[in-house]
């Protein structure tokens, strides 16, 4: 036999960028953008929104590069300020979500026996609620306010949340090196904030980003609506002038209805596509 | 880069396999596993042969390349990541670069295989019986009911009781021994040439074990099939191999007749390992000779001797040449070793450590006392005529532990062991309180009296929180229970990790960073950071690797000494426990059936039940063959519901019918601390009450009875 018969050739070989980093790069990059654009509203927007800056039903010019609305306030500027609006209710409110989602999770996977059955009955009845007419209920109940929105939506959004962590700390609690803190003589709260909570924390992070996704359409459906906060005009707000404006109905869709529709298409994305790049790398395997 | 090992197969001296064609003729045989971060060098140019009829033990620890050397001999290694290089002649053909399918075509037909776990080698969807039939379908062009009558009648060859019946389980009824057996029974299927065991036993109770090694011996003489038994444990296959080859780092170390290797070790690490075993006839009053260090993978081309960095005759050279098996002695026995010749006895090259550890005197004051302890989960299954059943996985146990000395409790799995362990740390709750710490009951309430009784798992890796630094796992005992400052507590981590023989710099690091061995020294330190009187030690070597068992061993033995700690050491295997125990219980089903000095156990044990976890500890001698006890027949009863009587009667050789079956044996005194619990043990001095029908009765067992039994019980029906 030769030597070369004999040998193991090396190959090279380099680590892969997988298909779920990639489109998490780019939802990455949507989501800068559109925080960027929020924060440095002021400076972005030409003019202030609230204010009447021109005739009312102009079309898009290099003045106004969206037109202006029906009481001649800028279109862009609206678009502008209005990413403050839409990205702050869905991330306050993705936050609502994983502060109930998770206290119910962590508390019922830990204590699965009685306490666990009855929060995740709670947890079925949620979502079994039909979910849009309760929120146009509630919103139209509680009052058009910044706060209500975010409340409300928060309130709808936890129980999906609270499934996906409650079986994550069903598997951890029963970790050896949770018993051994037991062992030890740890009360519970003890393995839930040192042992429990932490192992969570990165699959919650998980599901927050997720839940923004699913926040912010839920608020351009509410402000679409009409139950949005009126002085704050968010995506939907501007939908809901268009539509009550006909605008829907004439050539000004194109300024009017599209661009609002793209960032809010934009924002779900860029938090959905981010939020799928984190399960490739976060869930556990099975 | 490309890596070349020279080829030794013209240096080899003919075994057994010289007079004519080995059945497996395995030739510079390299593997290389290629992951993005690192490549692994599983194995680094091995030459095996095995002829035909012969019993091959391929023995060597995790990461020795024994697994993926026999993988790639079935094809079964994945290409990539792996790379495979070298030659494997299999009956004449050669095998490496066969096709998939015709790999198949071998895989199963003439290579029967057994794996470690029959539960995840089993489809759990179809019975048992089909998968077999199934097995020997794909092989052979025959119909759906030969191929059934085909699976009962080998379910029934492996002794499986009742097998007609038994072939339209499930393998969720079958018992682990079971399912191993069945698992035989689909590798034997289409008469293989050549069987190979991938550690068959390890997941198996010792008694469950020395059936299995019984039953392969017994076929393969039956059938005439070559086997390589591969395994970590020299003592398992002493008895049955006719040739051993031992691995370390992907190379052989040393090959020959098991009678030579077991008797004139001739590589340092055969020796070492042989020796740092503990066995039932290693003296007790001195440290195990332990090898140092712990096996490490091979990242890089192998330059030099694997073992050099463990090994106590290491020299300059041992580093800079790779060292080829040369001839030792005759009949085919060699040594991987550039200075096998210089090698002492094995006595001299591993010694043992002769200062002698403190006695601990009988005298000394009880810590835990244990009174009727009871301990009952509710049943899953629901049994028709008890809506309300229990599984008794403790039913009224007494013990005492005392301070500095070590109580051993010993039993196959599910006779309620560790549960016990579990019961004094309070993870499950006595029926009634039973557990007292110095005359204060212990409940499972949380708090300070927590403290004193810590517990070291069996697994070193679940049982660390992975996301924490080794520091803060060490110093969590501390922090639950509020003892001294932050700068205390790291000082303590420090001393503790100085004491368990790890560097300072370890305080810093994560828990994966280590190897086993390693991490049950972490897990000793986090036991001691309490300043406990008692702990509880769950199998604690039982997950790591053969040649560091005796490390953790010493370091318990030592720690106790210093500290005056009282150990409970749980294990399944009596060899386990005698070198650090005292006192030994032996427990079988919940209850504790004998009791007594760790000597009298070894030399005189009473029971029946005793006697037969000592018969089945393997003895790595091979001398001994054939001399030893049968094997313990059948499996442990459903513990939810026990027998009658004295729970043993179902399994005991020497069971009086009308006595055993009716009448609860009590836990006697039967001389001074020590208890049995048998009918046939009669008062001071333990006699056997009728020493010739229950000497006859032990010798005639044997492993064909229970099959006798159930034929007679299938003409009943």
């Amino acid at each position: 036999m030769s030597a070369a018969e004999q040998s193991i050739p090396t190959t090279r070989r380099r680590r892969r960028v997988s298909v779920a980093d990639r489109l998490g790069l780019t939802g990455l990059i949507i989501v800068v953008l559109l925080v960027v654009m929020a924060v440095f509203a002021p400076w972005i927007a030409p003019y202030d929104p609230t204010e009447r800056v021109g005739t009312p039903f102009q079309p898009p010019s290099a003045a106004h590069w969206l037109g202006t609305n029906d009481v001649g306030q800028d279109l862009f500027s609206e678009l502008v300020f209005g990413s403050r609006v839409s990205l702050t209710v869905g991330v306050v409110a993705a936050l609502v979500a994983l502060l109930i989602g998770t206290s119910v999770g962590v508390l019922a996977g830990y204590y699965p026996k009685r306490l666990g059955a009855i929060l995740m009955r709670t947890v079925d009845v949620v979502l079994i609620l039909p979910f849009l007419p309760l929120l146009i209920v509630l919103a139209a109940y509680l009052g058009r306010s910044l706060i209500n929105t975010i409340v409300v939506i928060g309130v709808l959004i936890w129980a999906g949340p609270a499934r996906i962590i409650r079986s994550q700390v069903l598997s951890l609690r029963s970790r050896e090196y949770v018993l051994a803190s037991q062992t030890m003589g740890a009360p519970d709260r003890w393995a839930i904030m040192r042992h429990v909570l932490p192992r969570t924390a990165l699959l919650a992070t998980g599901t927050f980003v997720r839940a923004v996704s699913g926040a912010i359409l839920l608020e351009a459906a509410l402000s679409f609506l009409g139950l949005g906060d009126p002085i704050q005009k968010s995506w939907g707000s501007i939908l809901f002038w268009a539509q009550s404006r006909g605008a829907f109905l004439t050539p000004a869709w194109k300024w009017w209805v599209l661009p609002p529709g793209i960032m809010i298409l934009l924002a779900s994305l860029g938090f959905a596509l981010i939020a799928f790049a984190m399960e490739e790398r976060i869930n556990p395997r099975l | 880069m490309t890596i070349t090992y020279p080829d030794s197969t013209s240096d080899r001296t003919g075994g057994a396999g010289s007079v004519r064609a080995p059945l497996l003729d395995i030739s510079n045989l390299a593997v290389r596993f290629e992951t993005p971060d690192r490549d692994v060098w599983a194995v680094n140019g091995i030459d095996l042969e095995v002829g035909a009829g012969e019993v091959l033990a391929l023995v060597g620890e995790s990461g020795s390349g024994k697994s993926v050397s026999m993988l790639s001999v079935m094809g079964l290694v994945p290409t990539p990541p792996a790379v495979v290089s070298g030659s494997i002649r299999f009956d004449g053909q050669e095998l490496s670069g066969l096709s998939k399918r015709e790999f198949s075509a071998i895989r199963g037909g003439d290579i029967g295989m057994v794996f470690q776990d029959p539960m995840s080698s089993l489809n759990p969807v179809h019975p048992v019986g089909k998968q077999i039939a199934e097995a020997f379908r794909l092989h052979r062009d025959t119909n759906r009911k030969e191929a059934m009558k085909r699976a009962v009648d080998l379910l029934d060859r492996v002794g499986i009781p009742n097998a007609q019946r038994r072939a339209r389980d499930y393998p969720h009824e079958f018992s682990g021994g079971m399912r191993q057996r069945a698992m035989i029974a689909m590798a034997l299927v289409c008469d293989p040439k050549l069987l190979i065991a991938d550690e068959p036993t390890t997941a198996l109770d010792v008694t469950v074990q020395r059936q299995i090694v019984s039953l392969v011996e017994e076929l393969k003489d039956e059938l005439g099939m070559a086997v390589v038994w591969i395994t970590h444990d020299l003592g398992v296959v002493a008895e049955l191999a006719d040739r051993v080859v031992v691995m370390y780092g992907g190379r052989v170390m040393e090959t020959g007749d098991s009678t030579d290797v077991y008797a004139a070790a001739s590589h340092p690490y055969t020796a070492g390992l042989l020796r740092s075993i503990p066995s039932l006839d290693t003296p007790t009053d001195a440290q195990l000779p332990e090898i140092p260090g712990t096996p490490a993978p091979i990242l890089e081309q192998l330059v030099g001797c694997p073992f050099h960095a463990r090994c106590p005759m290491t020299e300059g050279d041992c580093t800079g040449s790779l060292p080829d098996l040369e001839p030792v002695g005759g009949s085919g026995h060699a040594s991987a070793c550039l200075h096998v010749s210089s090698m002492g006895s094995a006595e001299d090259l591993w010694p043992m450590d002769v200062t002698e550890l403190t006695e601990s005197g009988s005298t000394s004051e009880t810590v835990v006392t244990i009174s009727d302890l009871k301990v009952h989960f509710p049943s899953r299954r629901k049994s028709r005529k008890n809506r309300h059943s229990y599984v008794r996985a403790v039913d009224g146990v007494d013990l005492e532990i005392k301070h500095g000395q070590t109580l051993g409790v010993v039993g196959e799995s599910g006779c309620g062991k560790s549960t016990l362990g579990r019961a004094l740390v309070g993870l499950v709750e006595p029926v009634a309180p039973a557990i007292q710490l110095r005359g204060e009951p212990l409940d499972t309430s949380r708090g300070l009296h927590r403290q004193k009784i810590q517990m070291i798992f069996q697994d070193p890796f679940s049982s660390m929180n992975p996301g924490m630094r080794v520091a803060d796992i060490i110093s969590e005992p501390m922090r639950i229970h509020g003892i001294g400052s932050a700068e205390d507590r790291l000082d303590t981590s420090l001393k503790l990790l100085a004491q368990v023989g790890l560097p300072d710099d370890a305080a810093t690091r994560h828990p994966h960073e280590f190897s086993g061995g390693q991490r049950q020294r972490i897990a000793i330190a986090r036991a001691l950071a309490a300043d406990p009187e008692v702990i509880v030690c769950d199998e604690p070597v039982s997950a790591l690797d053969v040649s560091v068992q005796a490390q953790i061993i010493n370091l318990l033995r030592e720690t106790q000494d210093e500290r005056g700690i009282a150990l409970i050491f749980i294990a399944h295997d009596l060899a386990v426990v005698r070198h650090i125990s005292d006192e030994i219980a032996v427990m079988y089903l919940g209850q504790v059936v004998e009791r007594a000095k760790r000597d009298l156990i070894y030399d005189d044990p009473l029971h029946p039940y005793t006697k037969a976890l000592l018969a089945a500890v393997p003895d790595p001698d091979p001398s001994g063959r054939g001399a030893l006890a049968p094997p313990l027949v059948g499996d442990l009863p459903d513990p939810a519901d026990p027998p009658a009587g004295c729970r043993f009667n179902t399994r005991c050789p020497v069971a009086v019918p009308g006595l055993c079956d009716v009448e609860v044996p009590q836990l006697r005194e039967i001389e001074s601390r020590r208890w049995v619990s048998c009918h046939l043990v009669d008062g001071p001095g333990g006699q056997v009450s009728e020493p010739q029908a229950g000497s006859e009765a032990w010798s005639s067992v044997s492993l064909s009875e229970p099959k006798q039994q159930n034929n007679e019980r299938e003409e009943d029906e």
